[in-house]
């Protein structure tokens, strides 16, 4: 069951093309990983979806409904650049947009004062703005998006400017929400946080999508039968052992062990195994599974080789 | 629609509640209030002070003739110039006046003496007398030349006052129906030359608030928190309402507090006021005060019935209103199409010119309400909001008000479209300043 979906969403400004027929799908109760090297048409997509700009072509899907005006209460939205009225009191203010998403007052402050104690800000309830720390304000604004409970989440570089406790903090709230029923697109550069938090992908580069799919399905397809292995006896012997069924990248000497790195050609990994057993002792078997980090670099630099 | 309430509330409150309007709205009332106050409390300063006055007169002819009050003394001295000039050194007089003799001719010179600069009021009163009494001089020789009898020549004496006479024209307005109407120039001219002028400096001081509150929101980044709950139209529109609403706050206030202090004020004073009746120095300046505190009330309310109050009072309103609201939209054009306040000068020229321009032919307007500049300026629509403000304390025409009133309200409404239009983009463009040519392009924008 898909909570949003865009179909075919294309997006021209005077001079360039933000999107080219970018489809995606987002599933319910998941968090979506949108990825993609600046410039690639990541923040006009989060726009369409935020009915901040229209597409000039596409359509676009909320729970089944046709997106309109009313759904914008059940989304809410951490722009990349934020910002909070410097002049006003953090309280009023976090009361303020509140109530423009849809919250009664009193509701607001209820809930405000509740998550203002969570993340250990209620003393800053009636300072002003201005005198808060950049971290500081981050917290509010990420109270403000969530507050009035909407169904989708979209958090762009939600980490940027917090201290690594913080991030913690923030990685387990998104969890936490996501585990309550909430749908969270999560647009970053940061692939490590992507590793650990999505469960779906989609990469866009130069206005059109490269990849989509579940984390691990994207990295499986990636992989490339390589596995790194410890083993005990004689390196001089590796190579030949192995013959052409199985290739030798890498070999590192340890004190004791032999670091190999073997590239399945032809078999599978028991075929390795069987192929090892007799003249060697194994201590470790890994498959090397590419990072994300590893495969946005390598799409990408691919996508572009097609271009050009 | 319940949005831009709470966009309006924010809008409005942050404002009233800041230091600066609380500032304003007291210091502005206190600056009008002593424009008025002030002469008159200078005037109370002066009785306490009783300035004596030496008189040297030589020719002996005029010193019978000043006569001693509340603020000057009079007293002859008979010494030579010298050694009054050093008993006024000694402190022994504050001002010394010296009038010489002349041998062959009458005397036309005075001096005064004093150790500050002597006020405008005593020369001018020591001019008056001497000429008086010169011009009686003369007369009497002249007359003493016809060898009349003493009858004549009593009359001949009294000649200069017999004819004298002041001529006072009132200008009445015929209006179609025969109907005379008295006009008073002088005061329209002083109250058209002040609502042009409190219109003018509104839509200046409200516009360039908005124009303001729209880069702070775009350099606090908290415009893209804002517009995926409200719409920029809604955003822009609560911003220039809850200025609005600002504006009209804090002109009220003004109105109140200024007409409190100064009758307040009035009150406390009225009786030194009345029981001066040295009071030239403030006379002089307010015609129409002397005439109020000689008591021919009749005028005064002939002058106040001539205005036409409840017009007046419905056209500014509208104007205000009209007038700011057109020129909002164009000043959250130009907050929306920069990033800094440093960037908005290229963009203002165009803006400010026709406002500075109606401000500056506002004096000729005054002079001539009916002229073709007076009218066409009062028709198009970025002018019109000072002008026919101007215009209208001397009448103006309805159907020429009509056409002024709807062409203003058709502008407003396509300005307020396209900087909606220009707005949506605006907000969200960062970086390079856009050119002219981009501002159009983005009218035509699709959603």
């Amino acid at each position: 069951m898909n909570l949003f979906i865009a179909e075919n969403i294309s997006k021209q400004f005077s001079n360039h093309k933000a999107l080219d027929g970018v489809s995606i799908n987002v599933p319910k109760q998941s968090i979506f990983g949108l990825l993609g090297p600046n410039g690639a048409g990541k923040t006009t997509l989060i726009r369409i979806i935020n009915q901040i700009t229209a597409p000039d072509t596409g359509s676009l899907f909320f729970n089944g409904e046709k997106l309109n005006q009313n759904h914008i209460y059940n989304i809410g939205y951490l722009p990349e650049e934020r910002g909070l009225y410097k002049k006003m009191k953090v309280g009023e203010q976090a009361i303020y947009l509140a109530q423009l998403k849809g919250l009664s007052k009193r509701d607001a402050i209820s809930q405000l004062k509740l998550w203002f104690e969570k993340f250990e800000i209620g003393a800053w309830w009636n300072r002003k703005v201005e005198e808060l720390s950049k971290g500081m304000q981050q917290k509010i604004q990420f109270i403000v998006t969530i507050l009035h409970k909407p169904e989708l989440l979209i958090f762009d570089e939600p980490f940027s400017g917090f201290d690594p406790i913080n991030v913690n903090l923030l990685k387990t709230e998104i969890l936490k929400l996501r585990d309550e029923g909430a749908t969270i697109i999560f647009s970053t550069h940061n692939m490590a946080s992507v590793e650990e938090l999505c469960d779906n992908i989609a990469l866009i580069n130069n206005s059109r999508k490269i990849l989509e799919g579940s984390v691990e399905d994207v990295k499986h397809q990636y992989k490339s039968n390589t596995y790194e292995l410890i083993l005990q006896g004689s390196q001089h012997l590796l190579k030949d052992i192995l013959g052409n069924h199985f290739d030798l990248l890498d070999l590192k000497n340890g004190s004791a062990n032999i670091n190999a790195t073997i590239k399945i050609n032809h078999g599978d990994q028991n075929d390795l195994l069987k192929t090892l057993i007799p003249q060697y002792q194994i201590l470790s078997f890994n498959e090397i599974i590419p990072s994300m980090n590893d495969i946005f670099i390598q799409r990408v630099a691919e996508a572009s080789k097609n271009n050009s | 629609m319940d949005k831009i309430k709470l966009i309006i509330a924010r809008e409005y409150l942050s404002r009233v509640k800041k230091r600066s309007f609380i500032i304003m709205t007291i210091l502005g009332p206190i600056l009008m209030a002593s424009m008025v106050v002030i002469p008159i409390l200078l005037t109370q300063i002066d009785d306490k002070d009783q300035s004596k006055i030496a008189v040297l007169d030589e020719s002996g002819l005029f010193f019978p003739n000043f006569k001693s009050d509340k603020t000057h003394l009079y007293y002859k001295i008979e010494k030579t110039i010298d050694k009054a000039k050093s008993d006024l050194a000694k402190g022994e007089h504050d001002i010394l006046l010296y009038i010489p003799k002349k041998m062959v001719s009458l005397p036309t010179q005075a001096f005064l003496y004093a150790e500050s600069q002597p006020s405008m009021n005593l020369k001018s009163y020591v001019e008056r007398v001497m000429s008086k009494e010169l011009e009686e001089q003369k007369l009497k020789i002249q007359i003493d030349s016809l060898n009349l009898s003493e009858e004549k020549r009593k009359i001949a004496m009294n000649i200069p006052k017999a004819i004298k006479t002041s001529i006072n024209i009132s200008t009445i307005k015929l209006d179609e129906n025969e109907k005379e109407q008295r006009t008073y120039s002088g005061v329209n001219m002083g109250l058209s030359f002040f609502v042009g002028f409190m219109i003018y400096m509104f839509i200046f001081i409200f516009g360039v608030q908005v124009m303001r509150g729209v880069i702070e929101e775009k350099t606090s980044r908290i415009i893209e928190v804002m517009i995926c709950s409200v719409k920029p139209f809604q955003l822009m529109m609560g911003k220039i309402i809850g200025i609005a609403m600002v504006g009209f706050t804090q002109f009220l206030l003004w109105v109140i507090l200024t007409t409190g202090i100064i009758s307040v004020v009035q009150v406390s004073f009225q009786k030194d006021i009345t029981a001066n009746q040295n009071i030239t120095a403030t006379s002089q300046l307010v015609p129409t005060q002397e005439e109020v505190v000689q008591g021919s009330g009749n005028k005064v309310l002939d002058i106040i019935a001539s205005i036409n109050f409840s017009g007046i009072i419905f056209s500014f309103a509208f104007y205000f209103l009209f007038g700011y609201l057109l020129y909002a939209a164009l000043f959250a054009i130009v907050g929306s199409a920069v990033d800094n306040e440093t960037d908005t000068q290229q963009f203002m020229m165009p803006i400010t010119i026709p406002l500075i321009l109606s401000i500056i032919m506002l004096q000729f307007v005054l002079r001539n309400p009916d002229g073709p500049v007076s009218f066409w300026m009062s028709i198009i629509p970025f002018t019109s909001p000072v002008i026919m403000m101007g215009r209208i304390p001397f009448g103006v025409p309805y159907e020429e008000l009509a056409l002024s009133m709807a062409l203003l309200i058709l502008t407003f409404w396509g300005a307020t479209w396209m900087a909606g239009r220009i707005y949506r983009i605006g907000i969200l463009m960062y970086g390079k300043k856009p050119t002219y040519k981009e501002l159009f392009k983005w009218i035509r924008y699709k959603g």
